[in-house]
């Protein structure tokens, strides 16, 4: 096992090394930089100004030393400075994450409260009318667009209750801001909750046919006791990589969500930072999002080891 | 008796009805105001966008400023700000401003003419620190110097009379900024010595400012500060609109269309329609063949039916003019018997369009033999809807056109490298006057002349005009420039855009000035009846 997690951290650092080749390259390879922005912004073209801007802000200096500066602030903790609101990078994105994860945590925790549930529920009554009508709704959260159904819920919250539950103030209490994201959470969480439920469904569905299960009812097991404790335990570690996938995309794919009820998070900041060319913010976020992508995906190959005993990675 | 009574009694009613107003105001309340997205910094003289002016404007004063409570911007609405009062010597090439005394910056120190003088020498590009963009720079083409004459007295010196000085100094882009904080630092934190106080820029988020206590204008302003939010989405700032959470939309952020819905959600809003000053206009590369030749700018600007832009894009409120903004807002727009004179601008479409299908027949060009080019626009709504219905227009004279849209940061570059060949283009423009729209968007020397437009005889008319100080010769001087610069084919306009800006009824003593978006956001007299 510690072979395991010693090799896995070192293909995380080399993952993690790609990743900012990557980002990198790639955000140099989008045509314009923050310069042409600016002056764009302004209506103008002024070549020499330009010239300067960008010999002010490193970005005439070779691309390779360009990638060392910040690599080598990176492993110092020194992000750079962001280029629109001239202060260190790490004052703008660190205030932005605990909004993010704070939605996303609810998101995650409305997704699978609602969609494990319905799934074994599902599964359990196959062909039902309650199967079918938890199909239906399983469907419909996969199918209608988040933007469209955050803004259905922002025009029912305002022709209904003359209030709209949009983030425009810092909340008063943690209270007041568990309220606030749950509005959004409840419609990132019902698409979700839908591919939750569908995994779960069908993961269920293979294991209730298992010879082990019917051993469990000939034995007098209960309904419950089979359903809970011998089928879900084993149908669960698909439903747990989607969980893992779910969360990482909640940390920076939230754009619509955040945009919709104003939520001052990671994902929204991250487009407009795109918008501007702001280099160290868009690398050091998009980083930022790499390594959590990566270390929920350890986390969740460490988790199987715990739900099911039969997994060795050392084998 | 009684007699002598009742007419005391209503004179001192009608004197009460007449001076109420004036003690109705109540102090306090913090102002909500939508934003429409990030604006790159606070430091005014360095952009050219309302999302900067908006929410800086009340940081800073003017010399002079247009009035803030008359719709309309004129030479005739210019109001004393930190300047008390000024005179042209008799040459007119010298602006003597007196200033006003005792006023304090935000951060405590003294304000004086030699600030002024800093203001100006950073426009001009004599002072040792620099702006990193100076986008109104061409605004002061003519000013030679900037004396100080005392704490309390300055002088603008010019190369030669020019009598629209004082309706560009009056724009909200001519804000004074302080000899002792650098360039860098307005961007940031900007310091001025009007109503607000500058508090939190919190990226992506809000602006936050307070009342200047120290304010030169005493008892004034009357709120405790303004809040601006920024607020991505549209429409979560129309629904947040009509739930009252703000008490006022963003500039200009209502359009037509969606007018209907905020009126029928909250009836009670007070929505003005007024024209942004932003123009609608087709560019053409004459450097770029077949559109080197004159005979095809010419059908193309034939071709234009703008009525059919208006009708579709702004339900009929749009308006129809040149580069000038059309009379009844517009100071120096053509009466519509000299615009219909203009080429494409007669009131028989089917005519004009006959006459260019004529030309393009002439040319070679039929609907089995159709010139194909693509028409380059920004990838925005705005740029982008105009640029679909002209493409369907420019079928009429066999121009078979093809959209691309480009990547809306790069579009000024692009067009500034000739690397189109036909477009569709905005153009917004800073204050009512043609030494602001001419010499911005047409003189050879202006940066912002992206289209790279030059024309010696325009060039000639485009100075002549700015040193006449006879409005009605300036005016037709002015027209001769418009007819000049549509049979150039130089930005024909094709309708100038109409939209809404809302408040709550509960917000007093603001006023909305119709031909211009950019000067009157300096919120003093503004207050909340709550």
């Amino acid at each position: 096992m510690a072979t395991y997690i010693i090799r896995r951290f070192f293909l995380m650092i080399l993952t993690l090394i790609g990743m900012s080749i990557l980002i990198f390259v790639m955000l140099r390879l989008v045509p314009g930089n923050i310069s042409d922005i600016l002056f764009d912004a302004a209506g103008m073209v002024n070549e020499a100004d330009k010239a300067r801007l960008e010999a002010e802000l490193g970005l005439d200096k070779p691309i390779i030393v360009q990638y060392w500066t910040w690599i080598s602030g990176l492993m110092t903790g020194d992000l750079g400075y962001a280029y629109v609101s001239e202060k260190p990078a790490l004052d703008e994105i660190l205030p932005r994450i605990p909004v993010t994860a704070k939605l996303a945590l609810l998101a995650l925790i409305f997704s699978v409260l609602i969609g494990v549930p319905l799934g074994v529920i599902s599964a359990v009554k196959q062909d039902s009318i309650l199967d079918y009508s938890l199909r239906v709704f399983s469907l419909s959260g996969l199918s209608l667009p988040s933007f469209w159904l955050a803004l259905l819920i922002l025009m029912a919250f305002v022709h209904y209750f003359g209030w709209i539950p949009i983030y425009t103030d810092k909340p008063a209490s943690i209270w007041h801001e568990i309220g606030l994201l749950s509005i959004p959470a409840l419609a990132v969480g019902f698409r979700a909750s839908a591919l939750i439920m569908r995994l779960t469904r069908s993961s269920m569905l293979e294991v209730l046919r298992q010879d082990y299960i019917r051993t469990a009812r000939a034995k007098g097991a209960s309904t419950a006791s089979v359903n809970y404790n011998h089928a879900l335990r084993n149908a669960v570690l698909p439903v747990i990589t989607i969980i893992g996938i779910e969360a990482a995309f909640l940390i920076g794919g939230l754009i619509v969500t955040e945009t919709v009820f104003n939520i001052p998070g990671v994902a929204r900041f991250l487009v407009e930072a795109i918008r501007w060319r702001d280099y160290p913010i868009v690398q050091n976020l998009v980083m930022f999002i790499a390594v959590v992508t990566v270390v929920v995906n350890f986390l969740v190959d460490m988790a199987y080891v715990l739900l099911d005993p039969r997994i060795k990675y050392d084998d | 008796m009684r007699k002598t009574t009742t007419l005391a009694v209503a004179a001192v009613g009608v004197f009460a009805a007449a001076t109420l107003p004036a003690f109705a105001q109540k102090s306090g309340g913090i102002l909500k105001v939508q934003h429409r997205d990030n604006p790159a910094s606070l430091s005014v003289h360095e952009e050219a966008t309302v999302s900067v002016q908006m929410p800086a404007m009340p940081i800073f004063s003017n010399l002079v400023l247009f009035d803030q409570q008359k719709k309309l911007q004129s030479v005739d609405s210019i109001t004393p700000e930190l300047a008390k009062s000024w005179a042209w010597d008799d040459s007119k090439t010298k602006l003597t401003f007196k200033l006003e005394e005792g006023v304090k910056w935000h951060d405590g120190k003294p304000f004086t003419a030699a600030d002024v003088k800093c203001t100006f020498d950073l426009l001009l590009g004599k002072s040792k620190d620099r702006l990193r963009k100076n986008p109104r720079a061409i605004w002061y083409r003519n000013v030679k110097d900037v004396t100080v004459n005392g704490d309390a007295e300055v002088t603008f010196v010019l190369e030669k009379p020019q009598p629209s000085l004082l309706t560009m100094l009056a724009s909200g882009y001519s804000p004074i900024y302080p000899c002792h904080v650098n360039a860098a630092t307005m961007r940031t934190k900007p310091i001025g010595t009007g109503p607000f106080k500058f508090v939190e820029f919190k990226g992506n988020e809000s602006i936050t400012l307070a009342r200047n206590e120290n304010y030169f204008r005493k008892g004034l302003p009357y709120l405790d500060g303004i809040e601006f939010k920024i607020i991505a989405n549209r429409s979560t700032r129309m629904l947040s609109f009509v739930s009252k959470d703000f008490d006022m939309t963003f500039s200009s952020d209502v359009t037509i269309p969606l007018l209907k819905d905020v009126k029928s959600q909250a009836p009670d809003a007070i929505c003005e329609l007024h024209p942004q000053y932003v123009s609608r206009n087709l560019i053409v590369n004459e450097k770029s063949p077949p559109f080197d030749n004159p005979k095809v700018r010419r059908a193309m600007a034939l071709a234009i039916d703008r009525q059919a832009f208006i009708d579709i894009l702004t339900e009929g409120q749009g308006s129809k003019g040149g580069a000038m903004l059309p009379s009844p807002e517009g100071q120096w727009g053509m009466p519509k018997e000299v615009m219909e004179k203009m080429t494409g601008y007669g009131p028989d479409v089917a005519k004009n369009q006959a006459e260019a299908q004529k030309i393009m027949t002439e040319l070679g060009y039929s609907a089995s033999n159709t010139l194909k080019t693509k028409i380059s626009t920004r990838n925005i709504a705005i740029y982008r809807d105009p640029a679909v219905i002209l493409i369907d227009q420019l079928k009429k004279i066999f121009i078979e056109a093809e959209l691309e849209v480009v990547e809306t940061s790069l579009w000024h570059a692009k067009v500034a490298r000739r690397d189109y060949t036909v477009g569709m283009n905005l153009t917004g423009v800073g204050a009512d006057d043609p030494d602001v729209n001419f010499v911005e968007n047409y003189s050879c020397k202006s940066e912002r002349n992206y289209t790279q437009y030059c024309n010696p005889e325009a060039e000639k008319l485009i100075d002549q005009q700015s040193t006449e100080a006879d409005v009605n010769k300036r005016r037709e001087l002015v027209w001769k420039i418009e007819a000049l610069l549509n049979e150039d084919v130089a930005r024909p306009i094709i309708y100038h855009d109409k939209s809404n800006h809302c408040w709550h009824p509960h917000l007093k003593g603001f006023v909305t000035h119709h031909n211009g978006i950019y000067s009157n956001w300096r919120f003093e007299k503004v207050w909340l009846d709550k």
